[in-house]
């Protein structure tokens, strides 16, 4: 008998907000110190009271929409009661009877071919915080930076047959999410719990379900599938062992998944509403003033940027990352040529970045900052080369284009009434080079040249001091 | 004329006229604390160098020109379970035993911003459970009309204080009644504001959809002083509710002509102490004479509302005290092995009896399988008592009610039998089902000389309706104005 596996997926995303979900503390859980991202609300102190980030909602219903759900109209928070010592009040908010977002859908593309996986909901929560075991002095400390910070989670339909599949899902909501801005998906800010059975292929009842708990990496949960998959089959087929319903953990170094409790010693979570946030009511205009405001998506960032002339692979580099986009976009917008825009940007800038050992997700730069710099190499004021070690040291040093060129005196040489006054100086000060010229040495011209290319510390556009050289030559002719 | 049977706008209007300071109205109080408060244990704890500080401060403001609250300068009793920045602040409780808060709840801050001088935490039933201040982990409280009974509670130390004129006027909160019922046992005035009228922010919560800050005073026009100053809405708490601005102060004008109050008549007759009754009726009586128009009314589903606040309160207790297991703060136990154990030992000997009964008793109505049993059911019946509230409303503007079916029960009658007690909230808990305002003003004495508190409850947000009538009723009579004997005497046993 053939037998296929029924596999579902909670997916835990951090959310890209500036703050946590019910306080002002700063978001970005990897960030800062233990316990210096913490106030009395996140740390859970007598007397404090939640107040929900809007924006937290906001990029939750992002999701909703890119994933083809239906918006609730009415989403509440709910408590969900554990003990834990990184879970200072002793109680998670999460959503349990009314999600913000049901009944969506995402296509996944694997060697096999293209899939649709149900998603059943999508749910706003709080992180908990981080335990850090001391094995030196024996004991546990508890850091709350986590606390608090702003999760989705995504649960699918157990529609994936194959860890390949998971795969292709994991990745596409990882690019998804990160070009709407709604995740940075930094390593760690995307947990998933797996869950799995296996039943003859071609039948419809569904085997006994583990769930294996919080994993973080792809390659750890492509091999637990593995694992999982086929600790299954070996009970199912050759009698191994006996499963039951449980949950278990997946240890990456023994490479073999471990029971963690099992049905009956499951917690009972007394889910109860929230009685401190009031049930958040979405009417249409907010869900289309989101829509209206979501950052575009790859696909029609991909027509757009065809229409303005880029190649395929210039519209792959830039589509990897929005933050690439939003810098094309904005000196674009600010008057550059899109052709010139993708070439600095891709080739310039990421040849300075290789250089320094970084990648293109690191880009950095003030979008006016770059713009001035091919203005002044399109203008002429400075040659492309300058305008290379220019961008060095806006990337590096944070310098000003404008004061980076007037101190390294990279100015001078396009503006074309400071290479005239050069000219004449080199003209008045050679009168027997201007002699030979006007009288048929066609040599001493490039006496002259390289007069003025040296006045000119060697930062001269070739081009502007032949064309002035002449105009001055014929004047005196 | 001691001082201290001002009420807190004569004393404002005094230290604002320069008679005398702020600081010296304070050492008034703590004078008074210090001299008498071994006979009440109305105080949990009376730090006087932060108070002291405060009340400098409040000088300078009024110096400056720059206080123009009514209470500017007035010493404010504060209810051990509102935080008070860098103060003790303990739910009366042994697992929060010298716990400091590290920030001010709004109503503590407001109060501050406004001139008033927080001084002294008032005792309390621990974590504002229960109805006689005997649970507190300092000791009972004492009734300044009769040592041998409770004050009633939670608030107990607050109304205790003011009726014993060891403060002026507190803050309490109110979760079922936990500042009517005690305000009316020691004859003083109580109210309780609209849900979300006051921000809860800071208050340590008992059950949040219920909790209300409220004042405890000597007369309406404190009451109405002190809710100008604490209410209003607050974007650190979003249950909070931007009610129409009132100054609830200015408002009062004593007149009711035409004012329909409504007359329940499931709050008269059966389980009411005949005193209680007979001093009731004789309120109705007062209020008629002075314009008021009475309204019979059937309020049927007041019998459901003692079950369903005591599976909603508790179950939001059981997760409110679920963060007060010794691992961040206040106290942990001394042995134990594992982290459950540490869990587990520490909460069993840090709450005590009431508590932990509360908390098992919410624990066990959230638990799976019982959740829609108990508390959905419970969240339907809230509704509908909301619902039949709203209705009796079209036909009335304010209902009057006794406070509790009894007066001052003795010291330790109480505890050895929870469901009596429990049952003796009848008519303070649906007011908090409802969100609305409630207000316990002295009607009288029985034939013990304790003093029976009459109730008038307005719509949700009708504050300024509901302490106008008992502001009419206070001009008309003189029960507010009574003392306990013998306060100085014992003071000095």
């Amino acid at each position: 008998m053939r037998y296929e596996a029924v596999i579902g997926l909670e997916t835990h995303v951090e959310l890209a907000t500036n703050s946590k979900i019910f306080c002002s503390c700063g978001g970005h859980s990897t960030k800062g110190e233990p316990n210096t991202r913490v106030c009395p609300a996140c740390a859970g102190m007598p007397g404090m009271l939640p107040v929900t980030n809007r924006r937290v909602v906001e990029l939750a219903m992002r999701a909703g929409i890119l994933l083809h759900c239906d918006i609730s109209r009415y989403t509440t928070f709910d408590k969900k009661s554990y003990y834990y010592p990184d879970l200072p009040c002793a109680y998670q908010i999460t959503q349990w009877f009314h999600p913000v977002c049901r009944n969506g859908s995402v296509e996944v593309t694997t060697k096999d071919g293209t899939r649709t996986i149900g998603i059943k909901q999508i749910h706003m929560e709080e992180d908990a915080g981080k335990l850090v075991h001391d094995d030196w002095t024996e004991t546990t400390l508890v850091d709350f930076n986590r606390t608090s910070v702003p999760l989705i989670e995504i649960v699918s339909k157990p529609d994936f047959r194959t860890a390949d599949e998971v795969m292709a899902y994991l990745e596409k909501l990882k690019t998804m999410f990160r070009f709407a801005n709604i995740s940075e998906c930094e390593e760690g800010a995307m947990r998933c719990d797996v869950n799995i059975s296996i039943r003859p292929e071609g039948t419809e009842e569904l085997g006994v379900r583990t769930e294996i708990k919080n994993m973080s990496s792809l390659s750890s949960i492509r091999r637990a599938i593995q694992y999982e998959t086929a600790r299954h089959l070996d009970a199912v087929e050759r009698g191994t062992e006996t499963l039951v319903q449980e949950t278990r953990r997946w240890d990456d170094v023994k490479g073999r998944t471990f029971s963690m409790r099992n049905k009956e010693t499951a917690a009972d979570y007394r889910y109860f509403p929230d009685p401190n946030l009031m049930p958040i009511l979405i009417g249409e205009d907010w869900i289309r003033r989101v829509r209206d405001t979501m950052p575009a998506s790859i696909e029609e960032k991909t027509a757009e940027y065809q229409s303005k002339g880029l190649s395929e692979k210039e519209i792959a580099s830039l589509t990897s990352e929005r933050a690439l986009c939003d810098l094309f976009d904005a000196v674009t917008a600010a008057g550059r040529d899109p052709k010139e825009a993708a070439s600095w940007i891709l080739t310039e800038c990421g040849g300075i970045l290789r250089k320094h050992g970084q990648v293109m997700g690191e880009l950095r730069v003030a979008p006016e900052k770059l713009s001035r710099i091919m203005e002044k190499v399109s203008g002429n004021e400075i040659n492309r080369a300058a305008g290379r070690k220019v961008l060095e040291a806006v990337l590096y040093e944070d310098a000003d284009p404008d004061a980076y060129c007037k101190a390294h005196n990279l100015s001078a040489q396009g503006d074309a009434d400071a290479v005239r006054q050069v000219v004449l100086k080199v003209l008045d000060a050679t009168p027997n080079a201007v002699k030979d010229y006007l009288g048929g040495k066609k040599k001493a011209f490039q006496a002259l040249f390289g007069g003025c290319m040296k006045e000119l510390k060697g930062n001269g556009d070739p081009q502007v001091i032949r064309t002035l050289l002449e105009e001055e030559l014929s004047k005196r002719s | 004329m001691d001082i201290l049977d001002l009420t807190a706008v004569e004393l404002g209007e005094r230290i604002r006229k320069r008679e005398l300071s702020a600081l010296e109205a304070l050492e008034a109080v703590y004078g008074a604390c210090r001299a008498r408060d071994r006979n009440w244990n109305a105080y949990a704890a009376f730090e006087i160098d932060p108070a002291r500080t405060a009340a400098q401060r409040a000088q300078a403001l009024l110096d400056s020109g720059e206080a123009v609250s009514p209470l500017a300068g007035v010493p404010v009793g504060i209810k051990d379970n509102l935080n008070v920045r860098n103060c003790l602040t303990t739910c009366a409780s042994k697992i929060l035993r010298g716990y400091r808060a590290p920030f001010d709840a709004t109503a503590v801050r407001k109060l501050k911003d406004a001139g008033a001088v927080p001084a002294g935490t008032l005792n309390m039933d621990e974590f504002a459970m229960g109805s006689t201040s005997e649970t507190s982990c300092y000791g009972p409280v004492r009734n300044p009309w009769d040592r041998e009974r409770v004050p009633g509670g939670s608030s107990g130390g607050a109304a205790a204080a003011v009726a014993a004129r060891e403060c002026v006027c507190a803050l309490g909160s109110d979760t079922g009644g936990s500042v009517r019922q005690p305000a009316s046992y020691c004859g003083v005035t109580g109210f309780k504001p609209s849900y979300g009228r006051v921000s809860r922010y800071g208050l340590i919560a008992y059950g949040s959809s219920l909790d209300q800050i409220g004042p405890l005073a000597r007369d309406v026009r404190d009451c109405a002083a002190l809710l100008d100053i604490i209410a209003g809405p607050d974007p650190m708490d979003a249950t909070s509710i931007p009610f129409p601005d009132t100054r609830f102060l200015d408002a009062l004008n004593g007149d009711i002509h035409g004012l329909r109050v409504g007359v329940p008549e499931e709050c008269f007759g059966d389980g009411v102490e005949q005193d209680v009754q007979t001093g009731v009726e004789a309120f109705l009586d007062e209020l008629k004479r002075v314009g008021a128009e009475l309204v019979p009314l059937r309020l049927p589903f007041l019998r459901y509302a003692v079950p369903v606040y005591y599976i909603l309160a508790t179950a939001e207790a059981s997760s409110n005290l679920a963060r007060f297991d010794g691992v961040k703060y206040g106290f942990r136990a001394e042995r134990y092995t594992t982290i459950e154990d540490l869990y587990t030992r520490t909460r069993s000997e840090g709450f005590g009896k009431e508590v932990q009964r509360r908390i098992l008793l919410g624990t066990f109505v959230l638990s799976s399988g019982y959740y829609d049993a108990y508390y959905n059911k419970a969240l339907k019946m809230k509704q509908m008592i909301m619902d039949g509230f709203a209705e009796a409303f079209r036909r009335c503007d304010v209902i009057a009610l006794p406070v509790s079916p009894t007066t001052a029960p003795a010291l330790g009658s109480s505890l050895s039998d929870p469901l009596k007690m429990y049952l003796s909230d009848i008519f303070t808990v649906p007011v908090n089902l409802a969100g609305l305002p409630g207000l316990s003003v002295p009607c009288g004495f029985d034939r013990r000389g304790l003093p029976i508190g009459a109730q008038l409850l307005g719509a949700s947000g009708a504050d300024a309706t509901v302490l106008n009538a008992g502001y009419a009723y206070q001009l008309a009579t003189d029960w507010h104005k009574r003392r306990p004997e013998g306060l100085e005497v014992s003071g000095n046993v």
